[in-house]
């Protein structure tokens, strides 16, 4: 099902008629279980004690998350956000990278100097998010830009935000200028209805964010954000459309985050009938669902994947609790990478 | 004899840094076929086609964009129209580019050009100099260069060092300052330059100031005194070494900055000197900055709010008498 979204715009498009296939559904099923049991690992670590600073959870958006970062390949690159644990997985992120930086091991990616989510290994096409919401959408664009340069062809730039990231000014530039620049961007918005506590209607006006993409001039998708086939079909085909020359493609789901915005918040400002409605629906629960009905795995396989998951979860954690915290005598201090430009006192 | 400016001299670096070097591209409104706002990359896009690239008026994109560009291995040169405008690009500045480095292990080799300072009429959006507010984030280097030779070899160096630079460029000196051909050889921007050697006071300054500077200097000495002028030629890194021998040797110090004067490089440069070197000072260190107002645009007034030579002279005066 394809929409013309207006006259001389690209198209709005929704998943439609697109099958999956059973392997990749439940490859898919099988990081979102594990991020899901890998980040109830992170809360009750953090309810012990062991982490300091925020946890920040995906629950509820495990299905967007890891259908993006599973249409990514090597050598793409790949700048998540907040809520985006299946995703990391999906794009090769092991759970050892996570555990240690939440952790606060000096062997980690971050080495102690940055945690929880604020991750990854830029050299490797896995960009490392700051904060500041909206951010990372030009700084992707830069490294599209550089790929070009370099004659690279066939690659994809992705990454991910919420609504309320939608509203800053970065979000706006960063969109125009791929935009500008026919880049094979993949933009995946996720609506879970609330930024921090505030609603929808407090964040923008227009009528689906995905109309956005009419303005930038780029094309709109639609997507259900707790049905795995949906986001399946849609990222397959949002991140085949940039990848073969298609520029910029704005991805919006619509869901609900079935937990607070971090570990102190109860998300008591969503309503009862929100979490009633469609969009309260757990991801997870629906796709292993899916799979049973099918009959694509039976209770007994999914079971052992859990304890597979699990043993992997404590052995990497019992690991990772082991091993050194970074030790500020031993910390250089110096913010920079050039030898001379160091040397003062 | 042909000579040189200012600002031909940056347009020549990056001449030489497209021509040399395949990572190098600039990224900056009007930048393309236009050749820049002042001309800095004058027919720098038919030289090197797709390597000076018209950006949006997204100065947050356009620094985010060339953070990516780095994080890949290319050396982006990003023009700000005015260094005004870098405040709309301040957080990825801050908090992306600065912080990259330290966070990640990947370098961020990026150069901001921030066409800095004031000239007459600019009035207060295209006049000030924000070397300070660069200076204060960690992991950012900050170039302020006050001659025609500094401005080309320096930028090449910002462009060659791994880490972000905020180069800023005076306006002001652009047309005016001239030399006579380009330097081959140079002094590593971290290192200060003892501009016009002295006994009786030093002044420490940077860019245009470096040449009201001197012209106060000069008339300093028809008097009998012989007044030190130190360049800092960087503020980030600074070269404390270099200040605090000239104090050593004069004794007195007046520090001199076209920016406003609130916790800026001229307060930075008289902490470090009275924490270090208090014993050096026969006389309470002193600083002459703009007014602390926005800078405004008569003329008659600009030429009131920022240090001159005139008032540079009457600083030393009190100075020599304390
Ligand atoms: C520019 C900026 N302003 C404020 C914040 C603080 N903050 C962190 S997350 C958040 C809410 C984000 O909401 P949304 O974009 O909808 O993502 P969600 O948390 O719902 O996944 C806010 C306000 C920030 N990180 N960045
Ligand atoms: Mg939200």
């Amino acid at each position: 099902m394809e929409q013309q979204a207006n006259n001389n715009c690209k198209s709005t498009t929704t998943g439609g008629t697109l099958e999956i296939a059973s392997d990749l559904y439940c490859q898919a099923y099988r990081l979102m279980l594990t991020a899901r049991l890998l980040e109830e690992k992170l809360a009750a670590l953090k309810r012990s004690g062991k982490i300091v600073g925020g946890v920040f959870l995906g629950r509820g958006q495990e299905a967007l998350s890891v259908a993006l970062g599973i249409h990514l390949r090597k050598g793409d690159i790949y700048a998540p956000l907040i809520r985006d644990q299946a995703g990391r997985l999906a794009f090769g992120e092991g759970m050892l990278d996570a555990l240690r930086t939440y952790l606060g091991s000096a062997l980690g990616s971050m080495r102690g100097r940055d945690g929880n989510i604020h991750r990854g290994r830029p050299r490797e096409g896995y960009f490392a998010m700051i904060s500041h919401l909206g951010a990372m959408v030009s700084a992707v664009c830069g490294a599209l830009i550089a790929r070009r340069f370099r004659g690279e062809t066939s690659i994809v730039g992705a990454t991910c935000i919420g609504d309320g990231g939608t509203s800053t000014g970065s979000f706006h530039e960063g969109l125009n200028l791929a935009a500008i620049e026919k880049l094979p961007l993949v933009v995946v918005v996720a609506n879970n209805q609330y930024a921090y506590s505030t609603p929808n209607s407090s964040q923008f006006a227009c009528h689906h964010l995905v109309d956005r993409a009419i303005g930038y001039g780029i094309t709109g998708h639609r997507v259900i954000g707790n049905d795995l086939a949906d986001c399946l079909k849609v990222l397959q085909k949002a991140v085949a459309a940039a990848r073969t020359g298609g520029g910029p493609q704005l991805v919006v789901a619509d869901l609900l985050r079935l937990i607070g915005h971090a570990d102190h918040d109860d998300a008591s400002y969503i309503t009862e009938a929100q979490k009633q409605s469609p969009l309260g629906r757990d991801c997870l629960i629906l796709a292993q669902n899916t799979i049973l009905e099918k009959r694509w795995m039976s209770q007994e396989e999914l079971d052992l994947w859990q304890k597979e998951i699990e043993v992997e979860i404590e052995a990497t954690t019992t690991r990772v609790l082991r091993e050194p915290a970074p030790d500020p005598e031993e910390e250089l201090w110096i913010p920079f990478a050039t030898s001379h430009i160091h040397s003062e006192s | 004899m042909t000579s040189i400016t200012y600002l031909e001299a940056i347009r020549a670096a990056q001449a030489h840094a497209l021509k040399e070097d395949s990572r190098v591209f600039i990224y900056g409104q009007d930048v393309g076929a236009f050749g820049g706002a002042f001309k800095a990359t004058k027919n720098l896009a038919k030289e090197f086609p797709g390597r000076v690239m018209d950006s949006p008026i997204s100065e947050d994109a356009m620094i985010g964009m060339a953070i990516g560009a780095a994080i890949e291995g290319m050396r982006p040169i990003v023009e700000m129209q005015f260094a005004d405008f870098s405040t709309c690009g301040l957080n990825q500045i801050a908090n992306h580019a600065a912080t990259l480095f330290y966070r990640t292990e990947v370098p961020c080799p990026l150069v901001v050009r921030l066409p800095s300072g004031g000239t007459s009429g600019g009035g207060p959006f295209h006049s000030q100099s924000l070397e300070a507010i660069y200076a204060y984030f960690p992991g950012l280097v900050v170039m302020t260069p006050g001659t025609v030779e500094d401005a080309y070899t320096m930028l090449l160096e910002a462009i060659n060092i791994d880490d972000p630079v905020i180069f800023c460029e005076h306006k002001f000196l652009y047309y005016h300052l001239k030399a006579e051909s380009l330097p081959t050889t140079a002094l590593p921007a971290n290192k200060a330059r003892v501009t016009r050697p002295g006994r009786d006071a030093t002044i420490v300054t940077y860019s245009a100031m470096l040449h009201e500077s001197l012209a106060a200097a000069a008339e300093l000495s028809q008097d009998g005194y012989e007044i030190e002028v130190v360049d800092l030629r960087s503020v980030k890194p600074l070269d404390t070494d270099t200040i605090l021998a000239s104090v050593a040797r004069t004794g007195r110090l007046l520090v001199v900055s076209e920016a406003f004067p609130w916790g800026g490089v001229a307060a930075e440069v008289i902490a470090r000197v009275t924490a270090e070197g208090f014993g050096l000072l026969d006389a309470p260190p002193q600083r002459l900055n703009a007014k602390d107002t926005p800078v405004p645009y008569h003329p008659a007034l600009w030429g009131t709010h920022r240090p001159t030579a005139s008032t540079i002279a009457s600083a030393l005066h009190r100075l020599l008498k304390l």
